[in-house]
């Protein structure tokens, strides 16, 4: 037994038991944000996929990479996706070395 | 006619859908029935030079039904008769039937156009060596298998070494003249490596275009996407790997009511190696065969009462109305 299960991704609607007219309008949004625009749709499904490793979501990982293969992406194309997610987590997590730097600076002579 | 849950191979479990087709169509108001016979597409059997893990015919090197002579002319006799537009010759790889060269050549003076799924690499089995320039002499219509533009995805789908031979057979077909845009048509097809629906049919084309020429120097016209069918190979696959259930809700969640009316079963009529009739290739893999009120052999067709006919559908039909639809001639509703 997990707290993630696959089948729980196909029971998303069941949040919107409650306040459906939010739920409503989230999904109205969450998919428009998804069709071509500026951005192609396979460029959006990149976007995703590495958001949802930033995040850590699994069911946005499942989710998105299968948007991924079926918006044309192959899998060197998405590790690229994953490893720029990645990197600027720990580029995040570094450059606050600087503020390290600074506390170490004032407390010392 | 609607079947939900169709025999394969064997007896094996029969294919689990969440919905039923036949329920889906009707609640759009739509009917399985076809328009006419514009195609016939002549299985000539299941013997192939390889034997890809999708294959929904299962195929491979170890088949022997093979269409016979007599059955061949029974085909022409049709083709002689009817005249149809099209007559689209499959398999396996139907060149290794010892009958192949006289289906095409003869549709071809009698005035079809002529269409072969060629998979490329059978081009280097010992006496297939000419085929480039016997295409190219009877102006037929070349649509091959090529999965992806990258070898690794090509060969995890249609066997090791399959993607450097299938270049190879391409830069041949190029250097006879196809997919040069001077009509000698050279058409691509790809379907997904895995259990997901095809990427927009457009887009992965222009894909296709760019990284074959700059990695290879291989043009060709169009690329078609087709949407893997959960029969027979792949649907062995989809269960080996827990994926029917999952696969099957995304053909069925993806169901586009548009699709219908290009859906190839409403111009097509399939035959296979011993001559009998079926509404797709599909169909025929699964022993479906046209309805029961109709001739069931080629040698019996009559164009009049094949007109209208209902076609005979089931849960994999799905496969074929999913996102933008699948066809032997690709996507269906064009993006």
């Amino acid at each position: 037994m997990s707290y993630y299960e696959e089948e729980d991704l196909g029971r998303f609607g069941e949040v919107g038991r409650h306040r459906p007219d939010l739920f409503e309008k989230f999904m109205a949004w969450y998919q428009a944000c998804q069709e071509d625009g500026a951005l192609s749709r396979r460029e959006k499904a990149l976007i995703g996929l590495a958001v949802a490793h930033a995040l850590q979501c699994p069911y946005c990982i499942d989710a998105f990479s299968q948007s991924c293969l079926e918006a044309g992406s192959n899998m060197e194309q998405m590790t690229e996706a994953i490893h720029m997610a990645s990197a600027l987590r720990g580029g995040a997590s570094l450059v606050h070395g600087v503020q390290a730097h600074n506390s170490v600076n004032k407390v010392s002579m | 006619m609607s079947r939900q849950t169709l025999p394969v191979i064997g007896g094996d479990a029969p294919l689990r859908a969440p919905a039923d087709f036949g329920e889906k169509l009707a609640a759009h108001g739509l009917s399985p029935r076809a328009a006419g016979v514009e195609v016939l597409q002549v299985n000539v059997g299941k013997l192939c030079n390889q034997a890809c893990k999708h294959c929904h015919v299962d195929a491979s090197p170890r088949r022997t039904e093979v269409m016979p002579a007599e059955v061949a002319e029974q085909v022409l006799e049709a083709v002689r008769r009817f005249r149809f537009p099209v007559v689209d010759i499959t398999g396996g790889a139907p060149e290794l039937n010892p009958n192949f060269r006289r289906l095409v050549t003869e549709s071809r003076r009698l005035g079809s156009r002529v269409m072969v799924r060629h998979n490329l690499t059978v081009m280097f089995e010992p006496g297939q060596e000419d085929l480039p320039e016997f295409f190219r002499g009877h102006s037929v219509e070349v649509v091959s298998s090529l999965p992806y533009y990258l070898g690794r995805q090509t060969d995890a789908q249609r066997g090791p070494g399959v993607f450097d031979k299938s270049i190879e057979a391409l830069k041949r077909l190029n250097a006879a003249g196809y997919g040069r845009g001077d009509g000698l048509t050279l058409d691509l097809v790809y379907n997904p490596v895995g259990a997901f629906l095809p990427p927009p049919q457009g887009s992965v084309e222009a894909d296709f275009k760019r990284e074959l020429l700059a990695r290879h120097g291989v043009t060709f016209d169009r690329l078609y996407t087709i949407t893997n069918m959960p029969i027979r190979r792949f649907l062995e696959y989809l269960r080996r790997s827990g994926n029917e259930e999952r696969y099957m809700r995304r053909l069925v969640d993806a169901f586009n009511p548009a699709a219908v009316e290009g859906l190839m079963c409403r111009t097509t009529l399939s035959v296979d190696w011993t001559g009998r009739l079926y509404d797709c290739d599909f169909n025929q893999m699964l022993g479906l065969g046209v309805d029961g009120s109709l001739p069931q052999t080629v040698a019996e067709f009559d164009p009049e009462r094949f007109e209208g006919r209902m076609v005979a559908t089931g849960a994999h039909c799905f496969g074929c109305t999913a996102g933008a639809g699948s066809s032997c001639g690709g996507a269906v509703v064009k993006s």
